[in-house]
Formats: C-alpha cells, sequence, structure tokens
C-alpha cells in the first residue's frame, strides 16, 4: 500500500492530500489542470518537498516531516515518466536505457531484454532520441523508468502531449506492464478515456485537495465524477468477466453482478476480465419484466436510490447484486413509475462499450512486481 | 616552419603556449563559477558576478597593474609566492598566462552560462529518478549538455587570449622569447624605425589565426549541435 499525506503552499495556491492506495494496481490521479496532481507524483517521487507530509509505501518510510525523514528522489527506487519523456539528447536510445539500469538498486525484476521486448523497442535502440516519434519517445521513457527496477511507477500525463493516433501506439503498451509485470502504477491524467483504459483505483483531485477516491467501480458512480466528465460520459464502469463466445449470434458473453451481458466482440479468453461502461444516458429502466423488445441486454436488480443530477434530471442506481448500473431518466418518469429505493427493476442497456481487457492482476503470469526487496 | 623568421615563429610558439596555459588553468574554474552563478542563490551572488566580470570594462592596464601590486616580488601573494614555492611570476611567460587568464576569464564563464541556463533541469530530475547523484548527475548530464557552451567559451578565451596586449605588458613587460607575444612583437616592430614590412606580417599572422579559431569554433559548435539533435 502507498500512503500519501502531503501539504504545501506554494504561493496562493495550497495543496493538501491525504490517501491511501493498493498496491499492486493502477491509481489514476485524475483531476482538471492546474489541480495539484503533478506536485503529488512530485511529491512521491522526491522531487517535491511538502511543508508538512509522510509517505509510506510497502512499510517503508520516505518522507516524515515530523522525524526529519527525506529520502532523496535517488533512492526512493520510483520509476517516473515524465508528459514531455525527458529522454537524454545526448545519449541514443540504447543509452537511455542503460543510464537505468546502470544505476538500477535492489534485485532485477525487469531485465533490459524484457523491456525491449515488452515495448518493442528493439529497432530504435540506435536511434538518437531526437529522430523519435511522440509515441516512441514515450516507449523509451516508459522502458527506462522499467529498468531502475522501481517499486512503483509514476506516469505524470504521460499522453497529453501526445494525439489520438500516437496515444493509441502507447497505451496497448501500458496494459499490458499492469497486467503482465503488475507493477505499481501512479497514473496522472485529465483524460477520462484513459483512466477507463487503465486504472484500477481512481483518485479525484481538485483545487489542491482530494475530493473523493475509490475502486473505479464505485468511482464511477461518484457524483464529484460528474462534474469532472460531463454528463453524457456519466455511467456504471463494471469489470465483468468473459463467459464465453456464441457462433450463432457474434457476442460473447459477459458477467456482470448476478447478471450476463452480451457485448459484439470475439477472441477474448474464457475467464478474462473485461472492463463495459455503460453510459448512463444508454440505459432504460423497466420496473416489470420487459418484453417483446428488441434489446439484447437486460439485467434485473433492486433500485438503490435515485439522485438530482442538477440536470434536471434523475440518476437512478440499480444493483444487480455485486455490481451497479446508472441510467438517466426524465423526473417524469421517475413520479410515473413511482421508483423507489429497494424495488425491483429491470435496466435495459441500449449499448455497451468495452473499455479494454485483461488478465485479473492475482493471474498474473510474470514474476510480481509487488514487492521487489523480497 | 619554413616561412617564419625565428623571431616570428617564436612569439608564435609564445602566444599559443601562453594562451594554452591560461585557458588549462581557467577552464576548472570558469566551470564552477557559471554553475555557481546560474545554480545557487546566495548573498552576494550579484558582487561575484560582478568581479568575475570586471576584467570586461577595466582599462586592461588596471588589470596588469592590480596583478604587479599583487603578484609582484613584494606583492601580497607574490612574495608569498616566491618564498614558500619560488615561483616568480613576474616577467616571466607564467605571469603573462596569468595576465591573459583574468582578462579571458569573464568571457569564458559567460559562453558557460548561457548553454547551462538552456540545460534543461527536469532532464536532471529524471536522472535524480533514475538514482544519479549529484556528481554522477553533473558529470553525465549537466556536463555534456552544456558542451557547446564549454566549446565556445574555450575557443573564444583562447582567441582573446592570443591578444591580450595591455595587462600582459603591464604585468610582465616585453621580453623577448619570454613574454613577446605576438601582439607585443607587431608593437614592437611598430615601433622600431623600418619595423612596418614585419608589422604587418605580424598582422597577418594574427588574422589567420583568429579567422582559424572562429572558423573551427563554428565546425565544433555545428558537429555538438548534431550531437544533441538540435
Amino acid at each position: 500500500m502507498l500512503a500519501v499525506a502531503a501539504a504545501k503552499q506554494r504561493g496562493a495556491f495550497a495543496l493538501d492530500v491525504r490517501f491511501d492506495l493498493p498496491t499492486p494496481g493502477v491509481a489514476a490521479l485524475f483531476g482538471r489542470s492546474g489541480s495539484g496532481k503533478s506536485m503529488v507524483v512530485n511529491t512521491i517521487a522526491g522531487l517535491l518537498k511538502p511543508d508538512v507530509g509522510r509517505i509510506v509505501h510497502d512499510g517503508s518510510v520516505l518522507l516524515d516531516t515530523q522525524q526529519q525523514i527525506n529520502v532523496p528522489p535517488e533512492r526512493r527506487r520510483m520509476g517516473y515518466v515524465f508528459q514531455d519523456a525527458s529522454l537524454f539528447p545526448h545519449l541514443t536510445v540504447a543509452g537511455n536505457l542503460r543510464y537505468a539500469e546502470r544505476r538500477a538498486a535492489g534485485s532485477t525484476y525487469v531485465s533490459l531484454d524484457t523491456v525491449t521486448g515488452l515495448l518493442d523497442l528493439g529497432s530504435l535502440m540506435d536511434r538518437r532520441t531526437h529522430q523519435l516519434s511522440g509515441g516512441e519517445r514515450q516507449r523509451v521513457a516508459i522502458g527506462r523508468a522499467l529498468l531502475t527496477q522501481p517499486r512503483l511507477l509514476l506516469l505524470d500525463e504521460p499522453l497529453a502531449a501526445l494525439d489520438e493516433a500516437r496515444r493509441e501506439e502507447v497505451l496497448p503498451y501500458l496494459e499490458t506492464l499492469r497486467d503482465r509485470l503488475a507493477i505499481p502504477m501512479v497514473y496522472v491524467t485529465h483524460d477520462f478515456d484513459e483512466v477507463l483504459r487503465l486504472a484500477t483505483h481512481v483518485v479525484l483531485m481538485e483545487s489542491g485537495a482530494v475530493i473523493a477516491q475509490g475502486d473505479v467501480a464505485n468511482m464511477s458512480l461518484d457524483p464529484h465524477l460528474r462534474s469532472l466528465i460531463g454528463p453524457d460520459q456519466v455511467g456504471a464502469i463494471i469489470d465483468g468477466v468473459v463467459l464465453g463466445f456464441d457462433p450463432a449470434s457474434g457476442l460473447t458473453k459477459v458477467r456482470v453482478g448476478r447478471g450476463d451481458l452480451h457485448v459484439q466482440a470475439k477472441d477474448l479468453a474464457v475467464g478474462a476480465s473485461l472492463r463495459v461502461q455503460l453510459l448512463a444516458r444508454d440505459v432504460i429502466v423497466s420496473t416489470q419484466v420487459p418484453e417483446h423488445l428488441s434489446v439484447r441486454n437486460c439485467l434485473a436488480g433492486l433500485v438503490a436510490s435515485i439522485q438530482d443530477d442538477d440536470l434536471g434530471s434523475d440518476l437512478v442506481t440499480i444493483d444487480i447484486g455485486g455490481a451497479m448500473i446508472m441510467a438517466r431518466i426524465t423526473k417524469a418518469a421517475t413520479r410515473e413509475l413511482s421508483l423507489a429505493p429497494r424495488m425491483n427493476a429491470w435496466a435495459l442497456v441500449k449499448s455497451v462499450s468495452l473499455r479494454g481487457h485483461s488478465f485479473a492482476v492475482a493471474a498474473a503470469p510474470v514474476t510480481s512486481a509487488a514487492s521487489p526487496d523480497a | 616552419m619554413m616561412w617564419l623568421t625565428a623571431d616570428e615563429s617564436e612569439a608564435l610558439r609564445l602566444s599559443l603556449s601562453i594562451a594554452a596555459r591560461s585557458v588549462a588553468f581557467n577552464l576548472p574554474a570558469a566551470i564552477l563559477i557559471a554553475w555557481v552563478l546560474t545554480r545557487v542563490r546566495f548573498v552576494g551572488r550579484t558582487l561575484l558576478d560582478a568581479l568575475v566580470h570586471l576584467p570586461l570594462v577595466l582599462p586592461p592596464v588596471v588589470v596588469g597593474y592590480v596583478l604587479l601590486l599583487l603578484f609582484g616580488t613584494r606583492g601580497f601573494i607574490g612574495s608569498w609566492l616566491q618564498h614558500a614555492f619560488v615561483i616568480q611570476l613576474v616577467f616571466t611567460r607564467n605571469g603573462a598566462a596569468l595576465a591573459t587568464a583574468v582578462m579571458s576569464f569573464p568571457l569564458m564563464v559567460r559562453a558557460m552560462r548561457i548553454s547551462l541556463e538552456n540545460v534543461d533541469r527536469g532532464l536532471e530530475d529524471a536522472a535524480r529518478t533514475l538514482g544519479a547523484r549529484a556528481a554522477d548527475r553533473f558529470a553525465t548530464i549537466t556536463l555534456p549538455l552544456m558542451l557547446p557552451g564549454i566549446i565556445a567559451g574555450v575557443i573564444t578565451a583562447f582567441s582573446a587570449a592570443l591578444g591580450e596586449f595591455g595587462a600582459v605588458i603591464t604585468f610582465v613587460s616585453n621580453i623577448p622569447g619570454e613574454t613577446r607575444t605576438l601582439p607585443l612583437a607587431l608593437y614592437t616592430a611598430l615601433q622600431s624605425p623600418g619595423g612596418e614590412h614585419a608589422a604587418a606580417r605580424l598582422a597577418g599572422l594574427s588574422l589567420g589565426l583568429g579567422l582559424g579559431g572562429l572558423l573551427l569554433s563554428e565546425w565544433f559548435a555545428r558537429r555538438v549541435r548534431r550531437m544533441l539533435g538540435r
């Protein structure tokens, strides 16, 4: 676990954060630009010293201002991927990687070969850094950070400087690292798509403070998130389990909570974890068993809560047993259906967005990065 | 050197040797001062900055005179050097190297500072997170990245050292074979009747050296820029 508590005054801006992150896992620090996210990762890395603070990672104290403990960044063993990659221009790609490899501390759990393999860096090794594309630069930066054998990988908006196409050149690699190396990551972003793709845990930040935190499924229902991502993005995020592929319909069956969804996908391994996003605007609520409908996905559950979304509609949360679904309906509909908590309800899902899949972290095939010291 | 007279080649060799010594002496100090002035915030930084730049604005004769006061045989430092190490600076080529060193020091520091200010601090932070400690970071990141400034500083200072006149003649006088560098030889030739031809040859030699230095500097700068990918 990574426990962070830090306060720092910088001009008119006050940072005051406190949060605990489970490790391994990918924690997204999510918030608008200027909310203090980068200050938080710099504090974890040791590049920024808070006025008051305490940072403990898996039992080792990295910072404690009361006890005057402040492990310098060069001894914290935090891999750091900077927004602009910060590759050394006077070295080749191989030179950059070896720079990190030579200074690594602790036992080796990712070798140079593993890194070049995982990130496809083989063909880039002799290049100078200015000959790389933006996506390639970030891949090299990620590889360089990994070669320090870090106990934690910090990524400060690594994709922010890239356009859509270039992002897709990097994101799959980050998913691979998460699933294959099980390396704990703290990932700073203001792009919700990246959170959806990578995060297992979300810390929401605003004006230098943490306003909410929790796992992705819970946070997807959090009212604080709504104001950050806009009404059209609001919806439940559920990590389902692939049950199998039906060749007749061409759909893959996914278990979410106690119900099943049929999604447009194939070639997914049975038992693999599949993250789905059910946008609230795409979910219809029924208080009776729906019949004679074209909608294929229908999940039965109990109404958990009804909240005003401040835009003239209601957000109805339905508990489908181990997972929650959220639907946006008009206030008139709430009245006519006499919706109330604990009522039986059926959620009809018009469309399902697939947000990446992964093998459960527990089943990670490569050596665990949870305790590289061991 | 067949096409030079014995006197000319002696002045040339002396100039090159004195300039090389002054540059070698200045190099580590200039890197240190450039680093301190760019990176360290302390009381008196402005004063140090002014002191370093003083030789640029003072008449060279004043620098030579101050050196004479400090390093002369009865000077504060000069007498100590004489007694402790039997080193005499006045009227020697080492003294000439000291005078040119003082005069060209600010040029070297300036070139290095500009390039140090352009070094991306983010790269040093990156090196920190990769486990590099202070000395390691300086040697492997800061120094290579400020290389263009170091090269520019060395070449400018060397060229300026070749041409230093006022401070040298004031401090170590104009002794053939010991302190008579190219500009001093040129001055001597101009002072002697019928020396116009010799003066013209020496002026041409200086011109060639200067031009060569500038071209070399440009060639180096281009190579380093390519190396750094700029």
